[in-house]
């Protein structure tokens, strides 16, 4: 039984896609990953091709296309063994914010550049102090006159370097009520005010540009704001299911790359007594790693069919994303046991993806968060 | 398990060095330029912590395997990734002090512990560990010299040793465990190659690669030992490197489990500690158990090699036990830090692929658990 | 989204099933294991009833249900606790052996009292010295005449005691061939040199008649043999699916239940002066324990639909067994943990679960054994 249900557009979709990929990006990977950037041209080459922002409405420039573009788009870039064109995070996360709370002037405004390449997106919410305890926030916004003034620092920020625009999360400190005072904005790259701190030196994600933000009287116009003001809040929450989905899909895309890599590599490689998946214990650890894979997978395929026709699945996405990402960790671990000694080389390709994927059970909300979550929802 | 007062003193000093000369920001660039810490190497000579199990006539501390397990251990926890470039700076020296001869002992060891020289062994051959029993390389004698041909992976120091010790097969195939020596090659002989084995998960600093002898020529008395005892000489450094490998990840563990605790009793998420979340309590509390089990049976095992009656079994297990462990703990710990865990600033993502990489060399957990059933269970009839 | 749809006809089914077992099996189970058998009567009760064999066709007696009836029983005799009812086993193992390979002749004899509750059935593979290795097996099978004489001994044999039918594997001493040696064969109850011997005890299943079976010269007729001679293990291979998702049935909703349990205790129960649930660790084991079940129930039906569609899903299923019943032995070990004390007495229900579900990674092949055929087929 296919839970999910591709269509031939999919299809030639994945097939453009994954030439595109093999083409512009694959190639340059290994170049990236030193120089822990990515070039904005991949973005626009990416975005001019119709890659980017694919389930956006045609009328804003995007694909037009459903959720299921977006998870094609995850699934080949996961098999490009890298991290840093992160246009999932933009196209499935952060323009959704704009696509579904800006202003219809605002939205004529970014969201054409959104999705030819041209502006590349950010979401700022965790601070040096406040992650998980995103109501503990210190960025402020005020209002004065017609203008926001911002003030406060970001950090972990993904694009954080690269980024044209940035949804911010802020407070009014003159609100009463924690959870009423959060309002998203948009600030963008060049206004005065708004700078980028360092890029993070980090275990894995090394093309990925992950920096600090800094906001120091920084002013943006007043209608910058997303929706009503004190709503930020139930903006993220609303967003939530969707955000959780894309990791679930990403940490299985990875899982189900290294099997693939790890399964070929013990039929290839001759051990002592043959090739090492002659060996039981080798053997019985490709079909433990295959079954939680396979399991992971199913669950996976149908939250994706169940997101998309719209039911509230906060409870199982959070699931998801917990153990799926734990399980893609797992698989990571024993895999690089089966490598061996070429396990210890970073030439081996693995290893990035090895260090790529302990960050999946981190953000996002981590994965004691969503179980918190899943107790508050499911037990309490 | 009591430690005498000297034994006190030695990890004391150890830790205070640690405290004094490790510096994580330097080590971060010794890691970045591949770069050996020749300076810190020295520095720890001096103070006595290489080769404290060596006899004090070869500058060593003529102390055993619990001291170096100790040193081991305090330096890794202070830096898990300088603490084993300091421990590895004499791997395969073990070997020369059990069974080389005084010459040997004198010229080169007297160099190891002075820091003034690493020290290398070569074993496997493969890319995956080793079968000794199908060497390939081999050692062939013409009237005073050996004659050295193959090829040996996975030489740690290599290319950056003062010697290699590189078992050989002296004769044909026909005898199972006969026909194997250990021969002492200087690494300035012609016709040596050495290939780096370029970027690694882990342990950058300290050199990794792939030598290739061709017609190397050495003279024969450079035999370590008997012909014929190569493959029990180096299954028996393979058992003593095991359990200092397990101290070294019961350091790295503690050193990750160190930071993982301080940081949550002073981190403050939604008006509290993270330590004062009963999940974080039980990490916690799961963290130390697991270290100290870990530590309990690799002492147990350093200090049976001390009384002479060294235990393989219990090698592999303690080996296979703490780099388990470490993995386990640093993972957590990197957990417990968030997204700042991820961070290299913060050292625990490093101290989990160090542990990492001890659980992929000197053999992984089939491999101990191979060598450990194979012991238990004995011959069937 | 639904994986598994019913139509009104079998959720009709299900309702009529759920008020019988609360009637007529529920009340009785406790006595039921203490003294370590299920009345014969209540398997015919249930026959006529019509909740024995749905799958088998009308002309028998049977519904000619698909395998969602199946599912349906296992699931609501989940709820019972009750493992001496072996219902599953009976119609979704044993019965359709007689009705894939059996003679209209076998067929009109036997199937009309498989369903109606007159005939228990049992299978007889396993032997003191044989288990996982079935092609070890001892007990011979010789033909003389018109007749086949029968000499060996099964154990572990479910339903041992009470059966009237037993399908027992044996092979011929004159066939080298392991493999093709074996035959299955029919031996009624009261056959001479037919011994049921003792009852075996267990850590569980104790209202389970699971016993020794022996054969001392047990002469049947040669048309009691099913199918070609030899083709035992041809015959055995081909229903193992349906067998291994049967263990699948029983795991999952066993280990629902489990939780179920767990959470409602822990609702309950107080520690210090606050209930259980309120501590944050038992919610995330908790969390975790519902997290698993939820995957498992997942794959479980996604294997249901493919194995109706009639696909070959060896592997899959494997994997299922292997993890679904790995899944319920872990759930059921920390809820132990979790109720505390009250875990230690039998009155907690969860112990006698766990003591019921250890069995289920042994039994219908090991996992260990699972895995292994997992990786041969995967080309290991
Ligand atoms: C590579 C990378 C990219 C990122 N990209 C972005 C981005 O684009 N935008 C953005 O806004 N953020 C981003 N983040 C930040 C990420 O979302 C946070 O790191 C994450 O939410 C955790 O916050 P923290 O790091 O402050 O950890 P903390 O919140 O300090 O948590 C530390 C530990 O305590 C645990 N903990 C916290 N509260 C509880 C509790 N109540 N009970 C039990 N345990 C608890 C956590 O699970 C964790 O294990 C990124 C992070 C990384 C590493
Ligand atoms: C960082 C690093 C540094 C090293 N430095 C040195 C050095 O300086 N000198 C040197 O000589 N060597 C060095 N090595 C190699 C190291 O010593 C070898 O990994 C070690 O000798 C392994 O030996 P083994 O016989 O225990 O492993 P093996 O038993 O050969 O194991 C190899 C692999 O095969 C698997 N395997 C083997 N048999 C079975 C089986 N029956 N069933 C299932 N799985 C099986 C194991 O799980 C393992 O993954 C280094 C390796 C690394 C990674
Ligand atoms: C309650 C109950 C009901 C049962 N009902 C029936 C029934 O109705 N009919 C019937 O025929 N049988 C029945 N059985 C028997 C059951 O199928 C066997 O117990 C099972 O197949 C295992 O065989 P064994 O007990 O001989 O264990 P063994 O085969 O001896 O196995 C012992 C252990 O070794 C492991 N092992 C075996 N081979 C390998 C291998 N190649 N690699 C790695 N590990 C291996 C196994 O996984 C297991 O852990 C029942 C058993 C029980 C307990």
């Amino acid at each position: 039984m296919q839970l999910l249900s591709y269509t031939e557009d999919h299809h030639r979709f994945r097939a453009r896609l994954r030439k595109f990929l093999a083409e512009e990006v694959t190639p340059h990977v290994d170049q990236w990953e030193k120089e822990h950037i990515i070039p904005r041209a991949v973005w626009q080459k990416m975005g001019r091709a119709g890659f980017i922002c694919p389930a956006l409405p045609k009328e804003y420039g995007g694909g037009g296309g459903d959720f299921l573009h977006a998870v094609i788009v995850i699934e080949e870039i996961a098999r490009t063994n890298h991290s840093g064109l992160a246009t999932p995070l933009h196209s499935d996360i952060v323009v959704p914010y704009l696509e579904s709370y800006a202003t219809e002037e605002l939205k004529r405004k970014y969201l054409p550049g959104c999705a030819c390449g041209d502006i590349i997106t950010a979401v700022a919410m965790t601070e040096p102090n406040a992650g998980s305890d995103l109501a503990s926030m210190q960025t402020t916004a005020e209002e004065d006159g017609g203008e926001i003034v911002l003030n406060g620092s970001k950090t972990f920020i993904t694009n954080g370097i690269n980024c044209d625009l940035v949804v911010v999360a802020a407070k009014d400190p003159r609100a009463a009520e924690a959870h009423q005072a959060l309002s998203l904005y948009l600030v963008e790259a060049g206004t005065p005010g708004f700078s980028r701190g360092r890029r993070l030196e980090k275990m894995g994600y090394h093309s990925q540009d992950t920096a600090e933000l800094f906001f120091n009287n920084c002013r943006i116009p007043k209608s910058n704001r997303l929706g009503a003001a004190g709503t930020g809040f139930y903006m993220l929450m609303e967003k939530l299911q969707q955000e959780r989905l894309v990791v679930a899909v990403m940490a299985v895309a990875a899982a189900e790359g290294i099997l693939e890599q790890a399964m070929r590599y013990c039929r290839e490689t001759m051990g002592p007594k043959g090739p090492l998946n002659r060996s039981q214990a080798l053997a019985f650890a490709l079909v433990e790693m295959s079954t939680e894979v396979k399991i992971g997978r199913t669950f996976l395929d149908k939250l994706i069919v169940e997101h998309m026709a719209g039911s509230r699945i906060i409870v199982e996405t959070s699931m998801a994303k917990y153990w799926t990402s734990e399980m893609a960790k797992r698989i990571a671990d024993r895999a690089l046991d089966l490598f061996s000694q070429a396990g210890a080389l970073e030439k081996t390709p693995i290893v990035r993806t090895f260090r790529d994927v302990r960050v999946m059970s981190i953000f996002a909300g981590t994965n004691e968060i969503m179980k918190g979550i899943i107790a508050k929802m499911k037990i309490n | 398990m009591e430690l005498t007062r000297s034994q006190k003193e030695i990890q004391k000093a150890a830790q205070e060095f640690a405290k004094g000369e490790f510096d994580k920001e330097v080590t971060v660039e010794l890691e970045q330029s591949r770069s050996y810490p020749a300076e810190l190497l020295q520095k720890a000579a001096e103070l006595g912590f290489v080769g404290l199990q060596f006899a004090e006539e070869y500058g060593g501390g003529g102390l055993g395997l619990v001291d170096a397990c100790l040193v081991a251990e305090a330096l890794c926890r202070k830096d898990s990734t300088m603490g084993s470039a300091v421990v590895l700076a004499a791997f395969g020296a073990e070997c020369l002090h059990r069974f080389g001869d005084k010459k040997m002992k004198e010229q080169y060891l007297e160099q190891v512990t002075a820091g003034k020289m690493l020290a290398g062994i070569a074993l496997g051959e493969s890319d995956r560990g080793d079968d000794f029993t199908v060497l390939d390389t081999t050692a062939t004698r013409s009237d005073n010299e050996w004659i050295i041909n193959g090829k040996k992976r996975y030489v740690t120091n290599g290319g950056a040793a003062g010697f290699y010790l590189v078992l050989c097969r002296t004769e044909a195939k026909h005898a199972e465990n006969s026909g194997v020596a250990l021969i002492l090659v200087e690494p300035d002989r012609p016709g040596i190659t050495v290939a780096d084995l370029g970027d690694k998960l882990a342990l950058n600093s300290v050199a990794l690669a792939d030598i290739t002898f061709a017609d190397v020529r050495v003279p024969l008395t450079n035999l370590v030992g008997k012909e014929g005892q190569g493959l029990a000489q180096a299954r028996a450094f393979l058992d003593e490197v095991k359990i200092l490998a397990a101290a070294r990840a019961v350091g790295i563990a503690a050193g990750a489990f160190d930071r993982a605790l301080a940081y949550v009793k002073q981190r403050e998420q939604f008006e509290r500690k993270l330590a004062q979340f009963q999940i974080t309590r039980h990490k916690i509390a799961d963290m130390a158990t697991k270290i100290e089990l870990a530590r309990l049976i690799t002492y147990r095992a350093a200090a049976d090699f001390d009384k002479g009656k060294a235990d393989p079994t219990l090698s592999a297990m303690a080996k296979m036990t703490a780099a388990r462990m470490a993995v386990e703990v640093a993972d957590e710990a990197i957990q417990l830090f968030g997204g700042y865990g991820y961070m290299t600033e913060q050292e625990v993502e490093r101290y989990y692929r160090d542990a990492k990489t001890i659980e992929l060399c000197l053999g992984t957990r089939e491999s101990q658990k191979d060598r450990i059933a194979d012991l238990v269970i004995g011959k069937l009839k | 989204m639904n994986i598994i749809t019913y139509s009104a006809e079998q959720q009709e089914f299900r309702k009529r099933l759920r008020d019988f077992l609360e009637r007529e099996v529920s009340p009785y189970v406790d006595q039921w294991e203490r003294e370590h058998l299920v009345p014969k009567s209540v398997w015919q009760k249930m026959g006529r009833g019509g909740f024995l064999c749905p799958s088998i066709s009308t002309e028998y007696g049977g519904i000619g249900g698909d395998f969602r009836y199946a599912v349906i029983v296992a699931e609501e005799m989940s709820r019972t606790c009750c493992t001496g009812l072996a219902a599953s086993l009976h119609s979704d193992v044993v019965v359709p052996y007689l009705d894939s390979f059996g003679t209209p002749e076998q067929k009109r004899k036997y199937l009309p009292g498989c369903v109606n509750g007159d005939i228990i059935s049992a299978v007889a593979m396993t032997e003191p010295d044989a288990g996982s290795d079935v092609a070890g097996m001892k007990t011979t099978a010789v033909e003389q005449g018109d007749e086949i004489v029968i000499n060996g001994s099964k154990t572990f044999i479910s339903n041992g005691v009470n059966c009237d039918l037993l399908i027992i594997a044996a092979r011929d001493p004159g066939i080298a061939s392991k493999h093709h040696a074996v035959s299955l064969y029919l031996v009624e109850a009261g056959t001479p040199g037919f011994n049921k011997g003792r009852q075996l005890e267990k850590m569980g299943w104790h209202s389970q008649d699971t016993a020794e079976l022996f054969f001392s010269d047990c002469r049947i007729p040669k048309q009691n043999r099913l199918g070609e001679n030899g083709s035992g293990f041809m015959m055995l291979m081909q229903k193992l699916q349906q067998e291994r998702l049967t263990c699948v049935l029983g795991a999952v909703p066993a280990a629902e239940l489990v939780v179920e349990w767990t959470v409602e205790r822990c609702r309950t129960a107080v520690q210090n002066g606050k209930p259980l649930i309120k501590s944050q660790a038992v919610q995330f084991a908790l969390v975790e324990m519902l997290t698993e079940v939820k995957l498992g129930r997942t794959y479980m039906e996604k294997l249901v639909m493919d194995h109706i569609e009639g696909q070959t899903i060896v592997v899959e299923t494997s994997m299922a067994k292997y993890w679904t019943t790995e899944m319920v032995n872990r759930v059921a070990d920390r809820a132990l943990e979790l109720v505390g004390e009250y875990g230690t007495l039998e009155d907690c229900p969860i112990v006698r679960a766990k003591r019921d579900v250890r069995v289920m990674s042994i039994f219908a092949g090991t996992n260990e054994i699972m895995k292994g055929i997992a990786a041969k087929f995967m080309g290991m």
